[in-house]
């Protein structure tokens, strides 16, 4: 569902004199398939960013080549969109000053959702998600346990095989990030979506996670299920020390 | 094209929830520009011909640019506003959804104030048509060179947003151009250095949104003694620039870096 | 009910900063009226000592006017180094300026070639004067906008300033006046170089010109915070304040004499527009510049406004601390 053979990113910073080149990631290649839910880690500036906006098309990449649902997303971004759905945690997808239903229905009309499809699942999520009570509230009065839930939402409405997110429990109390984690695991194992989230939350990746990908400077640093992640220090006690070690390796 | 009317039509809809600030920002701008006007009307009331031109031909002057821009700026006039979009992380929420980055910020928050410039300069031309007393041969000229000066504009806002890709933390460069262009065909070009009438002619081709066609529907000498065949140019150099700025759009979005985080 | 919550909370916050002790007995929600960590900013209002304090707080001594005037210079400070992170933008804003210069320089030759010597302007003071209108855009903000206020009074972090111990106008206002000095060299600088290498502009009539110009820029300045903010401050009692906005671009666009020179306009127009706080923001300084006025009296005009318009403003921000800290928004 996602492959990434060779990829490469590289900015150039400051100005004329203190030009130099950073390498965002490099050498990056990995597979994602079908129906899998993967955690991808890394520490700040590691390059998961960089890595969830070439996957989207939002950055092309400068080296290598990626494939999401067996397309280019640099070359097929448009279309690539209709079958992936992104979540910012830091920032939201939605309209600021909209209510979250019309934020929604701008939605329905930019991915061509079919009338009786969108009140479909629309119904659905705001079931699951408990979006009942704030429908008709502009997104700026939204708390940011309601706000996520609605760029999760908003996200789903067009029901795409892939799910990307990105920090999607950032700032979350105890019982909305209880509650986001159900919802993505029956997500996951009901429709079979695929899976793709970055966290600092190791709670996350113990909850909801079979794989994790543990990125650094820019390159794969692990690959594997959650228990050869453990083995990587079988002398830790929890999985902070285990990824902390792995971060300072 | 129909993305950017379901849009628009939906902007248009969650705008009208708050109608108060809206008409105070429709009867805003439409003030705003008839200072233009009051500009040109304390003008002449001093003098009564500016470069040469009177009072009804540079109310038409000011029309024919002042509508293809207002139509120009409604359309497509937000995309000038880029930078604003990269630096607060929007533009890339653009860039996820199916649909041009392009259509999403030329109709992001499409409502009806935009409407306040279009009626002002159509009144203006409104008013001034009638005292310039034209041949009907020669004003088939003018819908003709409303649509060139559209076409002109928008690529001037596409432009001005495709240089943002470069100079995000500078957006008001583009300003000097977009809006720069409207003040600088709202007179007779002939006020103006001819240096700077030859640029706005050969270089960027401001001139072709009223002033080429104008002197054709007016049947006036040009002034800087350019080509007759000048006035009937209107429309390739209109595709030229478009081309350009498509061009230059493309480029743009290319080289994008989106922002840290 | 959750805008109130999140108030409270920054009220709690506020008052358990270091410095500070929680209002004893006071009414719930009232902020207390005693210095915190920005002490020596004390307004007059926050300046009664309450029975009971610690000494060093009592009175307005003048080692106290002294500490508030460093502590407004240090402010002032600060609004000129956080607008010099902005350079890519004043220097874009400084060819705007340059290029829409020349194009109204143009217009006004081409009226004053018409009829030389008009409104007691010769053709080189009409220049000037379109130059010098382009140059006051930056630092009197003539566009509106400029205040870090109205984003806060969005937010609702204006709560936050409310509360400080400093008054929140004369604090923007240092902040203000830190913005415009750096635009003043970012953005009035180059329009007028570039003006004076093409058209050749007058120079000031002399050292006594130089100086009451140098004041009037900076009444003028006070005066453009003035209204800016009493236009920021609206937005307390409104959903939307872009059409507060407008109206107030409109009108500081065509009474400061942006436009055109306010000594070409009609009759009353002409009386009412050179009557109006706006006309001390472009027409009494650039006249000042070209000596057409006397400097005493022109001062004197931009002055009162000045004050009028303070204490109109000090007036708005009692009623909004009202509104907003008090009834919770």
């Amino acid at each position: 569902m996602i492959e990434l053979d060779r990829v490469g990113r590289s900015f150039t910073v400051g100005r004329r004199r203190a030009k130099k080149t950073v390498h965002a990631v490099r050498d990056l290649s990995f597979r994602v398939e079908a129906g899998e839910f993967v955690g991808y880690l890394g520490p700040n500036g590691a390059g998961k960013s960089t890595t969830i906006k070439m996957l989207t098309g939002i950055l092309a990449p400068t080296s290598g080549s990626i494939r999401v649902a067996g397309l280019d997303p640099t070359r097929r971004r448009t279309v690539l969109a209709r079958r992936i759905g992104v979540v910012f945690g830091q920032r939201t997808t939605l309209w600021w000053d909209l209510p979250l239903r019309d934020s929604f229905e701008l939605i329905r009309h930019l991915y061509k959702v079919d009338q009786k499809d969108f009140r479909r699942r629309l119904t659905e999520l705001t079931e699951l998600l408990g979006l009942a009570g704030f429908l008709g509230t502009p997104v700026r009065q939204l708390s940011l346990g309601q706000r996520m839930r609605g760029d999760v939402t908003a996200a789903l409405l067009h029901d795409p095989a892939v799910l990307v997110l990105d920090e999607p429990t950032i700032g979350l109390d105890v019982v909305s990030k209880a509650a986001m984690r159900d919802f993505l695991l029956r997500l996951n194992a009901e429709r079979g979506t695929t899976v793709l989230l970055t966290t600092h939350d190791l709670g996350d990746i113990e909850k909801l996670c079979r794989r994790v990908m543990l990125i650094d400077h820019g390159s794969l640093a692990f690959d594997g299920t959650l228990d050869d992640l453990r083995a990587t220090a079988p002398g830790e006690a929890s999985m902070e020390d285990v990824v902390a070690r792995l971060y300072s390796a | 094209m129909r993305t950017y009317l379901l849009l628009a039509w939906t902007w248009l809809r969650a705008s009208a929830q708050y109608p108060g600030p809206l008409i105070m920002m429709m009867l805003g701008s439409f003030a705003v520009n008839a200072l233009d006007v009051a500009a040109i009307l304390v003008i002449f009331e001093h003098t009564g011909s500016l470069g040469g031109f009177g009072l009804a031909e540079v109310m038409f002057l000011y029309g024919t640019s002042g509508l293809s821009f207002a139509l120009a700026d409604m359309l497509f006039g937000n995309v000038d506003r880029l930078s604003q979009h990269i630096r607060s992380g929007s533009f890339d929420t653009m860039l996820i959804r199916p649909a041009s980055a392009f259509t999403q910020m030329a109709v992001d928050r499409f409502s009806v104030h935009r409407f306040g410039r279009t009626a002002q300069a159509a009144v203006v031309l409104a008013l001034a048509l009638p005292q310039l007393g034209l041949a009907w041969s020669r004003v088939w000229m003018i819908p003709l060179m409303v649509l060139c000066g559209i076409v002109i504009f928008a690529s001037v806002f596409t432009l001005g947003g495709a240089m943002q890709f470069l100079l995000t933390n500078a957006p008001e460069v583009a300003n000097a151009f977009t809006y720069g262009g409207s003040t600088l065909t709202q007179y007779p070009l002939s006020v103006y250095g001819s240096e700077l009438v030859k640029g706005v002619t050969f270089v960027v081709p401001l001139a072709f949104v009223n002033w080429q066609p104008a002197l054709f529907v007016l049947d006036r000498e040009d002034p800087f003694g350019l080509p007759y065949w000048l006035r009937f140019a209107s429309p390739p150099a209109a595709v030229a620039l478009a081309a350009v700025a498509a061009l230059a759009w493309r480029a743009g979005i290319r080289r994008y870096r989106s922002t840290g985080s | 009910m959750y805008i109130s919550t999140r108030l409270q909370l920054c009220i709690a916050t506020v008052y358990s900063a270091p410095g500070t002790r929680p209002n004893p007995g006071g009414i719930p929600g009232k902020p207390d009226r005693r210095p915190g960590r920005h002490a020596p900013a004390r307004h007059r209002k926050y300046g009664c000592p309450r029975p009971g304090h610690p000494a060093g707080w009592q009175g307005r001594s003048d080692a106290h006017r002294e500490a508030a005037f460093l502590l407004y210079a240090r402010i002032a400070g600060y609004g000129f180094r956080r607008h010099s992170t902005y350079r890519a933008a004043a220097v874009a804003g400084a060819f705007t300026n340059t290029v829409f210069g020349i194009l109204r320089a143009y217009v006004l030759i081409a009226l004053w070639q018409a009829r030389p010597g008009l409104a007691g302007y010769d053709l080189a003071d009409a220049v000037t004067f379109c130059f010098l209108s382009q140059a006051f855009i930056g630092p009197m903000q003539v566009f509106g906008g400029g205040l870090e206020l109205s984003e806060r009074v969005r937010s609702g972090d204006v709560a936050l300033d409310l509360v400080r111990p400093a008054s929140l106008q004369m604090w923007s206002l240092a902040d203000d006046l830190g913005r415009a000095a750096y635009l003043l060299l970012l953005r009035s600088l180059p329009p007028t170089a570039v003006g004076a290498a093409l058209f050749g502009l007058v120079a000031p009539a002399g050292p006594a010109a130089c100086l009451s110009f140098a004041a009037g820029l900076v009444l003028g300045v006070v005066v453009s915070f003035a209204l800016r903010y009493l236009v920021a401050l609206s937005a307390c009692w409104m959903v939307d304040d872009r059409g507060v906005q407008s109206l107030s671009l409109v009108t500081t666009l065509f009474f400061s004499g942006m436009v055109l020179p306010l000594n070409l306009f009609p009759g009353w127009l002409g009386t009412l527009a050179e009557a109006l706080p706006w006309s001390a923001m472009v027409q009494v300084p650039a006249d000042l510049y070209l000596g057409k006025r006397d400097a005493l009296e022109a001062l004197g005009f931009q002055l009162a406004w000045a004050v009028a318009l303070l204490a109109l403003g000090a007036l708005a921000t009692g009623a909004a601390r009202r509104k907003v800290v008090i009834q919770g928004g």
